[in-house]
């Protein structure tokens, strides 16, 4: 059952629970994403962050609570939900023995297109990238990680989730990434990052932190910067790990 | 040894420890297989399956019939008056042998004879056919025998036979040894090729060569714990077949866990070779299966006696540690000797492990840098 | 299933394949090595066994027995002295395998009694050598002493009561490597199939690609016959070069049909790829998976009759062996090419093996999920 309004917000998290044992990862979250949104969701290295993408998108199972995304539920619409979401994790997870070409036209064909739409897509990519095609494993970091991204919008998702998508990534590089963020979003597409750069964070419309499984803080990065008083989204950051 | 090197070490060690799946079945292995070459493996032919084809029934078929049942070995699964049925029989494997009178057999026999009869026999498995044949051979010459119409004494030269070291031939005993040559490569050249080749395929290795440990330092702490689970598995072999099936250890137990762990280290040195030239996980364990394992099981001499192969392969498993290795460990365990007895095996395997370890610390070093 | 999206799954895991040049001549020298080798090395046939002879007697007729063994070609003498010790030392530091030791008295006991008494020791730490080589010995020597019973004492040669004619069907030669080969057959089938298949699913969890694929709307049944089909190819692509070197370089015979062969071998490999498959959903890494499948490989070939018969085997471990896949190829294989088997022969084991095949997949579909519990 969808929620009245479900169609403004692209995700929609209500008391998200995950248990590995007698540990909890994730502990009874809720929050809500608006579509066409880009949000940051932050948080230091075990506090929960990739077991809470992983159970949106479908990889893992919650324990309790529920979740919609693009208005469908994650435990019983599963596979209508893996239409509609995109993802790039931190591992960089494109096939490197396969060419930039080859790759797209994988992905197009699992998400249902034709060849004359994974043609033309393909080529607008490589235009708008700057790439001639080739072993994908030959890319530098930089540009295998733009290329994973657009091959995450290939079937323009309703979201796409992004994992610490700029990991390892040089200064410029990172501004293009999010530079195709930017685009991404202004077509539409509600896009879910996590980030360890603080400097990214405030490119977002709104940012959540994340400590030991719960959400301590949620807003744009202008009122945390209000609410808590200091410069950078970096000083909170330190200050709620520090807390914890 | 340095700090460095020692927490390296402890971290190799961790990571082996963590992962219990693969350490519970690696402690297993060995008494599975103790266990499984002790009971199963055995070739000693019983409950052969026998077509008898007796177009006339008379009293010496029967009586012939009757010595094949009475003995355990045979088992007549059915008698019938024409070979016509007893192809597809053979075919579909549901007999092992068919014993065919002639006509008129007992006729033929108080005449004189001589009296004819064919033991056709399945041969598509050679050793157990030859078997099988000396057997039914045994059986009609002793109711020959019985006959009494036995021509004058012959003469006979009886061979007393000793088999020295293990005089029934009890196959757990001689596979014991091949046994740990087996595991002892398993883990220490399979198992440290796949681990070196996986930090290299997941880029880890690089991080470990900005470290301050030198290349031989990495080597070590590598190999060095899964010298200890080698160490391990052969003990646990040793105790199960000792406990179990009563294998007889007559010479020094120091001396066999030395040459064991001079073996692991010709092992562990090709598996470090093998992780240098390779660069994907897959290909490491196919290139050390087709390096180790094969030859190790089936060119040492381990279930096929090396005598017994053609002189190209003769020369090819001189080069095959584990062939040395088996000659050491059957000495130690079942002759009993020592090393003035071995030292040229050993010799032979301590300057394997000095070529070896030198190419491989080497054709490791410009990987690196 | 959706065609579309196997189609380009199929695409990508080919692609893969014949990109990777290194593996790929693994795999297709790997059948040749496995035959050439190991159809010759696995043998129990004893060319010349090593003997040192202790002759007390000095007699025409010990000379007579040992010129016999030596005529032979199975024995050839490495050392010769009246001396115990000695004999001893040599086969304490393997330089001999046996000792012939004929007494004093050997002839005239002969010449006397009609019965003479020689002692033979084999070195037994090679057990099956010392075993094959004392039933040649035997034989030489019962073929010896009714040679000189003619003329030790020429009436005793009398005619036989009855005679026995032996027939070997099927391997009239006893050549141990037509028995061997369509067992390396099999055993190369398994491994292709097994270890290659769990190993190339753990190396998509290990890159992190597997996760990417699972968030995709990829019906399970798609993703596992795209992984499945592909290793099946090569597998029965080995099977054919395999066959190829059986049949032109070793002259196995090929008595059945080939038709057959390569029908069972396909129905085998559904349950070899099974299991593999049923191995990368338990495991992480591929080096567990190797291991894994390597362990289950060992266990299943040393159960299989691939080295020694089932029927030898303990009546609990042949009811093990019933659930051994690898036990009912080798023996469909073995039927069909060495004794001409056709379909209503190998009815029992190829039924068999489909009621296995269809549970492993089953359970292996069933144990790989998209989304973890």
């Amino acid at each position: 059952m969808t929620e009245p309004g479900a169609r403004e917000r692209a995700i929609v998290v209500r008391d998200l629970t995950r248990r590995f044992g007698s540990f909890t990862a994730v502990d009874n979250v809720s929050f809500d994403v608006g579509a066409g949104e880009v949000f940051g969701f932050l948080g230091a290295n075990g506090a929960g962050k990739t077991t809470a993408i992983k159970m949106l998108i479908g990889l893992l199972a919650p324990t309790s609570g529920s979740a919609h995304v693009a208005g469908l539920d994650i435990a019983t619409q599963t596979e209508q939900v893996r239409r509609r979401i995109g993802y790039m994790s931190q591992r960089f997870s494109l096939y490197e023995d396969l060419t930039v070409l080859e790759n797209i036209a994988l992905y197009g064909g699992i998400y249902g297109l034709d060849d004359a739409q994974i043609a033309a897509r393909a080529s607008r990519m490589l235009k708008t990238l700057g790439l001639t095609n080739q072993l994908v494993g030959r890319l530098p970091l930089g540009w295998k990680q733009k290329l994973a991204f657009s091959v995450a919008l290939l079937h323009e998702p309703a979201v796409v989730f992004l994992d610490e998508p700029t990991g390892g990534v040089d200064p410029i590089t990172r501004r293009q990434f999010w530079e195709l963020i930017y685009a991404a979003a202004a077509r539409g597409t509600t896009v879910f990052v996590t980030t360890h750069y603080m400097d990214e964070a405030e490119y977002c419309d709104r940012i959540s932190i994340m400590v030991d499984g719960h959400i301590v803080t949620l807003g744009t990065p202008k009122e945390l910067k209000t609410k808590w008083n200091v410069g950078t989204v970096d000083e909170i950051f330190v200050r709620l790990a520090r807390a914890s | 040894m340095s700090s460095t090197l020692l927490a390296f070490i402890i971290k190799e060690l961790r990571h082996i420890l963590r992962d219990k799946q693969t350490l519970t079945i690696l402690l297993m292995m060995p008494l599975v297989q103790v266990i499984l070459f002790g009971y199963a493996l055995r070739s000693d032919v019983r409950d052969v399956r026998l077509v008898v084809i007796d177009p006339s029934p008379d009293y010496a078929t029967l009586a012939l019939r009757a010595r094949f049942t009475a003995g355990h070995r045979f088992k007549i699964i059915a008698v019938t008056p024409t070979i016509q049925s007893v192809e597809p029989l053979f075919r579909r494997g549901a007999i092992d042998v068919a014993l065919e009178f002639e006509p008129d057999f007992a006729m033929h026999l108080q005449s004189g004879g001589p009296a004819r009869v064919m033991l056709a026999v399945d041969a598509s498995d050679p050793n157990t056919a030859t078997t099988m044949q000396t057997y039914a051979r045994a059986v009609i010459t002793g109711y020959e025998t019985e006959l009494g119409s036995r021509r004058p004494q012959t003469v006979r030269i009886l061979p007393e036979v000793r088999m020295r070291f293990n005089p029934t031939l009890e196959s757990v005993n001689l596979f014991i040894p091949g046994l740990i040559a087996l595991v002892l490569t398993l883990v220490s050249a399979l198992m440290t090729a796949i681990s070196l080749s996986r930090e290299k395929e997941r880029g880890t290795l690089e991080i470990l060569l900005v470290s301050p440990l030198r290349p031989w330092q990495i080597i070590v702490g590598k190999v060095l714990p899964y010298l200890g689970l080698a160490f391990a598995n052969v003990i646990t072999a040793l105790l199960a077949a000792w406990l179990i099936f009563h294998v007889p250890f007559r010479g020094s137990l120091i001396l066999l866990l030395f040459e064991s762990i001079l073996y692991s280290m010709v092992s562990l040195s090709i598996g470090v070779l093998v992780a240098s030239v390779t660069t994907s996980q897959r290909v490491a364990m196919l290139i050390a299966l087709l390096a180790t394992m094969l030859p190790s099981s089936l060119l040492s001499g381990m279930v096929f006696p090396t005598a017994s192969m053609p002189k190209f392969l003769q020369i090819v498993s001189n080069i095959v540690p584990a062939r040395w290795f088996i000659v050491i460990a059957r000495g130690i365990m079942l002759k009993g000797v020592g090393l003035q007895y071995l030292w040229r095996e050993t010799l032979v395997l301590a300057l394997m492990t000095l070529v070896l370890m030198t190419i491989a610390v080497r054709a490791f070093k410009p990987r690196m840098s | 299933m959706n065609l579309r999206i196997l189609k380009v799954l199929l695409r990508k895991e080919y692609l893969q394949i014949f990109r990777d040049k290194v593996m790929l001549r693994q795999m297709i020298l790997m059948p040749f090595v496995q035959l050439v080798v190991l159809s010759s090395a696995a043998t129990f046939e004893v060319k010349t066994a090593r003997l040192y002879l202790v002759d007390r007697d000095h007699t025409d007729a010990s000379r007579g027995l040992v010129d016999h063994l030596i005529a032979s070609r199975r024995f050839g003498v490495v050392g010769a002295s009246a001396s115990s010790d000695l004999a001893n030392q040599s086969i304490l530091n393997r330089s001999a395998g046996m000792i012939l030791t004929i007494p004093h008295g050997f002839e005239n006991d002969i010449v006397r009694t009609g019965i003479g008494g020689l002692q033979i020791i084999f070195n037994a730490e090679d057990g099956a050598l010392a075993g094959v080589t004392n039933s040649y010995a035997q034989q030489i020597i019962a073929a010896y002493s009714r040679d000189i019973s003619a003329s030790v004492k020429p009436m005793a040669a009398g005619a036989q009561a009855i005679d026995i004619r032996t027939r070997g069907w099927y391997n009239a030669e006893l050549d141990y490597r037509d028995y061997m080969v369509p067992g390396i057959l099999v055993q190369l089938l398994t491994l292709v199939g097994t270890l290659l298949t769990a190993m190339n699913i753990v190396r998509e969890k290990e890159l992190g690609t597997l996760d990417q694929l699972n968030v995709t709307p990829i019906p399970r049944s798609a993703f596992i016959a795209a992984k499945l089909i592909p290793l099946w190819t090569i597998a029965m692509g080995m099977l054919s070069i395999g066959l190829i070197v059986a049949g032109l370089v070793f002259h196995v015979p090929m008595r059945g049909s080939l038709v057959l062969v390569f029908f069972s071998a396909a129905v085998y490999l559904v349950v070899a790829l099974g299991i593999g498959l049923y191995v990368s959903t338990l495991v992480d890494t591929q080096q567990q998976a190797m291991f894994i499948s390597f362990f289950l490989i060992l266990v299943y070939l040393l159960m299989s009759g691939l080295f020694t018969p089932v029927r030898s085997m303990p009546t609990w471990a042949q009811w093990l062996a019933e659930m051994n896949p690898v036990k009912h190829i080798i023996g469909i294989m073995r039927a069909i090419l060495l004794k001409g088997a056709n379909m209503v022969d190998i009815a029992r084991p190829l039924m068999i093996l489909t009621v296995m095949g269809v549970l492993i997949l089953t359970l292996a579909v069933r144990q790989y999920a998209k989304t973890s519990r």
